[in-house]
């Protein structure tokens, strides 16, 4: 089965305006629970954040869901997922199996450290950085066929890199349950005739954040 | 067309219950069997509705406006700096600051899913999270920019930053005119969020009087 993410919007025209009225957080009074019961559960380490993002962004309803409804259906797919609890427990409303074990339980007084704590991606690589700033890079042109960061406007692109950022978590790896297998991290900004074409955005450069797998040197093959 | 504030025209009260019962279902299976404490999730939902918002970047944009060597610090290491004034956590873990001039105006988006660095500006708003503006603004900022009610000279360099990693970005507006003798509280109140984000301009002092 191909991969499909619903995420991956860059660029795609029909979208209609933004609604800058919708100034909060939140819409609806049940969202900040949501919010709450994902962080909680996701504190167990039964998933991490990549393939928390991997399953929400191929929910076949993502594009009908709204953001916090995304969450909810997320949370139950990789809570089920994981044995933490099955769909006859969320429709009972109660525990029906014992629980799995897991490996943490953020408690109330521990909440102000965790989130102080925050949770870094950067990890030390032996290998060193293969590009500099001020070089030119091209973005893969494939596709991943598993999720991915490298956004589909952003492919087969010619940049430039900005920012070496040391290495991070590669979430092409971490979100399949790979490992994390740290990459070198950089800024790579793109001209707006480079992404969208002849006479399309002259004043505009986007970046994006790529990890080095996703680029290619300018003298090697394309 | 995938605008979610359509969806919620029809059947917005079913919906609703429907959420709030699956949400009272799932908090109270996951209590029971031991993965959550529920009282973790109230203090969850107070910190980031009351300690963790805008505000804390406008301090940090304010200093920054005050201080040219925190502002070189900020543009250097914003990690760092940001961490000075106590905020620091959880989807702020690796910062870089934006400085806007009149030749350069910076946009901050994530088009694959929402990051938002949380210490210095909360959770997103829901436009930001939106399709509508994660399809556009990579593309055709400017006409974003103009629901926004932000008109920018056609000189200036627009530069849009997606992000697509776990590095988060916080804009530094510029200072607007007629500040001079503001102290820094005064100032914060001028730094709007959606002035952090690249989609608006600080509040004219004024106005904010």
């Amino acid at each position: 089965m191909s991969y499909q993410s619903h995420a991956d919007v860059g660029g795609q025209e029909g979208h209609g305006r933004v609604m800058s009225e919708q100034d909060e957080p939140f819409d609806a009074a049940w969202e900040p629970q949501a919010m709450a019961l994902m962080l909680a559960t996701a504190s167990t380490g039964s998933w991490n954040v990549d393939m928390a993002r991997s399953v929400l962004e191929t929910l076949s309803d993502y594009r009908e869901l709204s953001y916090y409804q995304k969450w909810m259906k997320g949370l139950e797919k990789l809570a089920i997922d994981r044995g933490l609890l099955t769909a006859e427990e969320i429709l009972a409303g109660r525990m029906l199996v014992p629980p799995t074990p897991v490996s943490s339980m953020l408690r109330a007084s521990d909440v102000f450290a965790v989130v102080a704590a925050g949770a870094s991606t950067l990890r030390d690589v032996s290998v060193p950085a293969r590009f500099a700033v001020g070089e030119a890079v091209y973005t893969k042109a494939v596709p991943a066929g598993h999720h991915t960061r490298l956004p589909r406007y952003a492919e087969g692109k010619l940049g430039r890199i900005e920012h070496v950022h040391g290495a991070h978590v590669f979430p092409d790896t971490n979100s399949q349950g790979l490992g994390e297998q740290p990459q070198w991290l950089y800024t790579v900004s793109f001209s707006g005739r480079e992404l969208w074409g002849e006479g399309h955005a002259q004043d505009l450069r986007v970046s994006i954040d790529a990890w080095e797998s996703y680029l290619e040197g300018v003298e090697g093959d394309r | 067309m995938t605008d979610d504030h359509h969806d919620h025209e029809h059947g917005e009260h079913s919906e609703l219950d429907d959420m709030e019962l699956r949400i009272r279902a799932l908090r109270t299976v996951l209590s029971q069997k031991g993965y959550i404490d529920p009282a973790a999730l109230d203090v969850l939902i107070e910190t980031y509705e009351t300690k963790i918002g805008p505000r804390n970047g406008a301090h940090v944009v304010a200093r920054s406006w005050l201080d040219p060597a925190y502002r070189k610090w900020l543009l250097t290491d914003a990690t760092a700096a940001i961490a000075s004034l106590g905020f620091v956590g959880l989807q702020g873990e690796h910062m870089i600051a934006l400085e806007n001039t009149v030749e350069c105006h910076h946009m901050v988006v994530c088009t694959l899913c929402s990051c938002y660095p949380w210490p210095v500006l909360g959770l997103p708003p829901v436009w930001y999270k939106s399709a509508p503006y994660r399809a556009r603004v990579v593309k055709d900022p400017r006409s974003v920019l103009t629901e926004f009610g932000v008109t920018l000279p056609p000189t200036t360099e627009i530069r849009v930053w997606d992000s697509t990693a776990e590095v988060r970005y916080l804009v530094v507006p510029m200072r607007p005119a007629r500040t001079e003798t503001l102290n820094e509280e005064q100032l914060a109140v001028l730094v709007t969020r959606d002035s952090m984000i690249g989609t608006g301009i600080p509040r004219s002092p004024d106005v904010a009087s």
